[in-house]
């Protein structure tokens, strides 16, 4: 197993948020942060997550929705902005949640019974995995370990067979993937979708929200490609 | 220490449908009222307006129009050996807050209930013996007939601009309508919505199962509309930004729409926000309320005096304010004593989505809240109940109140959840799949009941309401036994896959998915004050002078969306009230 990640057809979007990683000392240490210099580099400083957690973040967003021929990836989309940015809103400190105790444990029909809002559920989770990378991969982080690592750590999370210290691994994975679903998707104005690349992948007009003279179009394929919510066009 | 204001003749808790209700009819009768909402005002201009309203990170994730479950939420546990936990996160079901309540974020679905369904029990007993209904299950007759509600469904009906197609007129059969329907006194307000794809298809499936589709009545104007209060409706865009969504087109039939502007008006009316109410006062008999007290918007408690205190804050909320101020004796599980609480009911809903291919223009980003297609054929009396082996019905509908990516995109059954493969089944499927949904009536059991938390508090310090609530057998049966039919009709329409949740056996309530905001039950109307917690007019058996409006006063849920039967009955009491009590203060029934 090589330290670096060993596919070479990493996504450029993420060597490109690497590249723009360089400022922050951790980053810097990073392997992969090499790769080709085609892309802009996007210069989004994290005001929520710390360097270790950013670099967690980034590589958890590219094997989530990675960058393929389908369409963008969450990297390129600004997804880990997204994140970083809506960690600060009321809504990631708990502000629509029931918060109070006792905090009992209860089967799963019954929802998230925990203390932790959004922004520690994401926190204190990937510090877990990341403790028990370091664990399992002789000292290596999560973002240091191979794609396909990567993925079947991610996919012992989804199925909550990922044992982990401080918190269920399926309660922080769902949350996870919610964010980046959020991200992904949600309007630019929000951090994430640059571009409105997500929308454009699957067809969706966006904020157009006017459709009465398409009801009952049957025989052609809706035409007009999206705009956000500050009226640009994608 | 409380402030106390001057006293009013009527003080209404809750500003969403019936409330507002309520305030229309009493200050037109020439009352005083005041309204006290727990939430913000808000109206089409500034809060739906376009763009910010159509924003689904904060629509459809911050929930920016819904309850916040921080400070208020209820418990919930299966039965009664088990403890019940906090409902934290939303899910299931989607209260509302501030001036129009839920009623300015539903869709808009707004059916009346069937005549058989008010007679339903002695109807059940009558068709296949007492012996039919299980042990446990607790469901009784409305103590009203449609027939006296026609009226008043009529009206509401007429208030919102609800748009459909009647199916039987003054006893004529009309061609287009619901045929199995109670007869109507005229026409819907409105013609009916433009169909999507989805629903079209849905006409010509039905049709091979030998069914009798119908459009959906929906209360989203097919045209420009003028309601009897002057109040005037845009016709729907099909924007696509419906439930949990205020219109931004002042086509969606509200609260804030179709009567609230009336009510501004009035010097009768006043109306208060961000006053939360505690509880109902009652004088030192316990029989007489004296008005409420509530929390101001600085948080401090304020007295209400009124003549009449009318609980319109959502149907399980009605319960709850019953419970902590003391009105009536609490339902007991055990012995079935006592009524506030009893047979606490919901809605049995379940979804099979279709998935085409990419020449399929299902356009699911395209919506408009209550329009679609349906069937009454599985509902009411033209269930064989005894073949299909269950109590009550349902319907199966097709329906698009718009979908967008946040709100989460429908993939075929197998796909993962994230990864390349699904970005493929997205993309692949976000145009080009449409649901179906089957809506089930849903029984009222012995063990099904609402009761305060011995544990858990809101952040005002009283005790949450607690829910104890699972599905039964019935229900299960049920949704296997719709589902299977649904499915049946959907395979005619050939989809490239299929996916679809009937109920397993031994499924239990699950609280983390939405299924409907269709809570019923809980303080009852019923024919004597031994087996209900109020009368046929709404009014509390026990203090005569509170009324409790909403679905609350179902006595178990029928297949249908709740609102349309919630507005005709909260028509009803204000007729009862201004035409009996006003006149004669005091029980109108005698028990
Ligand atoms: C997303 C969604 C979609 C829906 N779609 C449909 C549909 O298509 N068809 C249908 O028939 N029904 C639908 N419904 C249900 C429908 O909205 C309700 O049946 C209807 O609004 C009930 O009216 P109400 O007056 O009882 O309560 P609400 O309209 O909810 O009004 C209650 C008001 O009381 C206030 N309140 C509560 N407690 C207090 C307190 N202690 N002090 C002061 N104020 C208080 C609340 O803030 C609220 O404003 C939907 C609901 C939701 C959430
Ligand atoms: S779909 Fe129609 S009724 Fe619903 S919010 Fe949009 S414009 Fe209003």
């Amino acid at each position: 197993m090589s330290q670096t990640p060993s596919d070479p057809a990493a996504s450029p979007s993420r060597r490109r948020f690497f590249k723009g990683l360089t400022l922050l000392p951790v980053a810097a240490a990073l392997p992969g942060c090499g790769g080709s210099q085609d892309t802009p580099v996007r210069d989004y400083v994290p005001t929520f997550f710390n360097a270790v957690e950013w670099t967690f973040l980034i590589a958890a967003c590219d094997r989530l929705i990675p960058h393929d021929e389908i369409g963008p990836g969450a990297v390129e989309s600004g997804v880990p902005e997204f994140i970083d940015r809506h960690m600060q809103t009321p809504y990631a400190s708990g502000a629509i949640w029931y918060m109070q105790g006792p905090y009992l444990e209860a089967p799963p029909e019954f929802g998230y019974q925990g203390r932790l809002p959004l922004r520690d559920i994401l926190r204190v989770g990937m510090a877990a995995v990341d403790a028990h990378c370091r664990q399992t991969f002789e000292g290596r982080t999560f973002a240091q370990l191979e794609h396909a690592q990567q993925e079947t750590l991610l996919t012992a999370a989804q199925d909550g067979k990922l044992e982990l210290d401080d918190i269920s691994s399926k309660v922080f994975f769902s949350n996870l993937l919610a964010e980046v679903k959020n991200g992904y998707f949600s309007d630019p104005v929000h951090g994430g979708n640059k571009g409105m690349g997500a929308w454009k992948m699957i067809g969706y007009p966006g904020m157009r929200a006017d459709y009465i003279d398409w009801v009952s179009v049957r025989d052609r394929p809706y035409p007009l490609p999206p705009v956000d919510l500050s009226g640009r066009r994608g | 220490m409380a402030t106390t204001k001057p006293k009013v003749d009527v003080v209404i808790v809750g500003m969403g449908w019936t409330g507002s209700i309520l305030a229309k009819e009493l200050t037109d009768a020439g009352l005083h009222v005041v309204a006290l909402e727990r939430g913000a005002d808000r109206d089409t201009q500034p809060d739906f307006a376009y763009p910010k309203v159509v924003d689904e990170l904060e629509g459809s994730v911050h929930r920016k129009y819904l309850q916040s479950l921080a400070q208020d939420t209820i418990t919930i546990r299966h039965n009664t050996g088990q403890t019940a936990v906090p409902y934290r996160q939303m899910g299931s079901f989607k209260p509302g807050t501030g001036v129009g309540g839920a009623g300015s974020h539903w869709s808009g679905c707004h059916f009346r209930a069937l005549p058989e369904d008010f007679n339903f029990r002695s109807n059940i007993e009558q068709r296949y013996g007492r012996g039919f209904i299980p042990q446990d299950m607790t469901i009784q007759d409305f103590p009203v007939s449609y027939e006296e509600l026609e009226p008043h469904f009529d009206h509401f009906e007429y208030v919102c601009g609800t748009s459909g197609k009647a199916g039987v007129i003054n006893g004529v059969m009309q061609a287009g309508g619901n045929p199995f329907e109670g007869s109507r006194s005229r026409e819907y307000a409105l013609p009916p919505n433009p169909n999507y794809l989805g629903a079209e298809l849905f006409y010509g499936a039905a049709r091979e199962m030998g069914w009798h589709p119908y459009p959906i009545p929906a209360s989203n104007t097919s045209r420009a509309y003028t309601n009897p209060y002057g109040c005037q409706m845009g016709p729907c865009n099909a924007c696509g930004f419906c439930s949990d969504y205020g219109c931004l087109n002042y086509s969606k039939a509200s609260p804030n729409a179709c009567i609230l502007p009336v009510l501004r008006q009035r010097e009768l009316f006043e109306l208060r926000t961000h006053a939360q109410v505690l509880k109902v006062d009652l004088d030192s008999t316990g029989r007489k309320a004296t008005g409420v007290t509530y929390l101001d918007a600085q948080g401090r408690e304020v007295q209400q005096p009124a003549d009449l205190v009318l609980l319109c804050a959502f149907s399980y909320i009605n319960v709850h304010l019953m419970l902590v101020s003391g009105i009536g004796t609490p339902y007991d599980p055990q012995t079935g004593e006592g009524t506030i609480g009893k047979n606490y009911s919901y809605q049995n809903l379940n979804r099979v989505v279709l998935f085409f291919d990419k020449d399929v223009q299902a356009n699911g980003f395209i919506g408009i809240g209550g329009a679609g297609t349906t069937i009454d054929d599985l509902n009411g009396n033209q269930l064989d109940n005894a073949e299909a082996g269950f109590v009550g019905g349902g319907i199966i509908w097709a329906r698009q109140p718009g979908a967008g990516p946040v709100r989460g995109i429908n993939v075929p059954p197998g796909t993962p959840a994230w990864g390349s493969a699904w970005k493929r089944a997205a993309a692949d499927s976000f145009r080009h799949s449409f649901y179906y949904e089957v809506q089930g009536a849903c029984m009222s059991y012995k063990q099904s009941y609402l009761s305060l938390d011995p544990t858990y508090k809101d952040a005002f310090g009283r005790p949450l309401l607690r829910m104890t609530f699972d599905w039964h057998d019935n229900e299960i049966r049920a949704s296997q036994y719709l589902v299977d039919k649904a499915q049946q009709m959907s395979r005619i329409l050939n989809p490239i896959a299929l996916s679809g949740d009937a109920k397993k056996d031994g499924t239990h309530y699950d609280i983390t998915k939405y299924q409907s905001t269709h809570t019923c039950g809980g303080a009852i109307m019923g024919a004597n004050p031994k087996d209900s917690a109020l009368n046929r007019y709404l009014q509390s058996w026990d203090v005569p002078n509170v009324f409790a409006i909403g679905s609350n006063a179902f006595p178990q849920n029928n297949g249908y969306n709740p609102t349309g039967m919630v507005g005709a009955l909260a028509y009803w009491a204000a007729k009862a009230i201004v035409d009996q009590y006003l006149k004669a203060p005091g029980p109108l029934v005698q028990a």
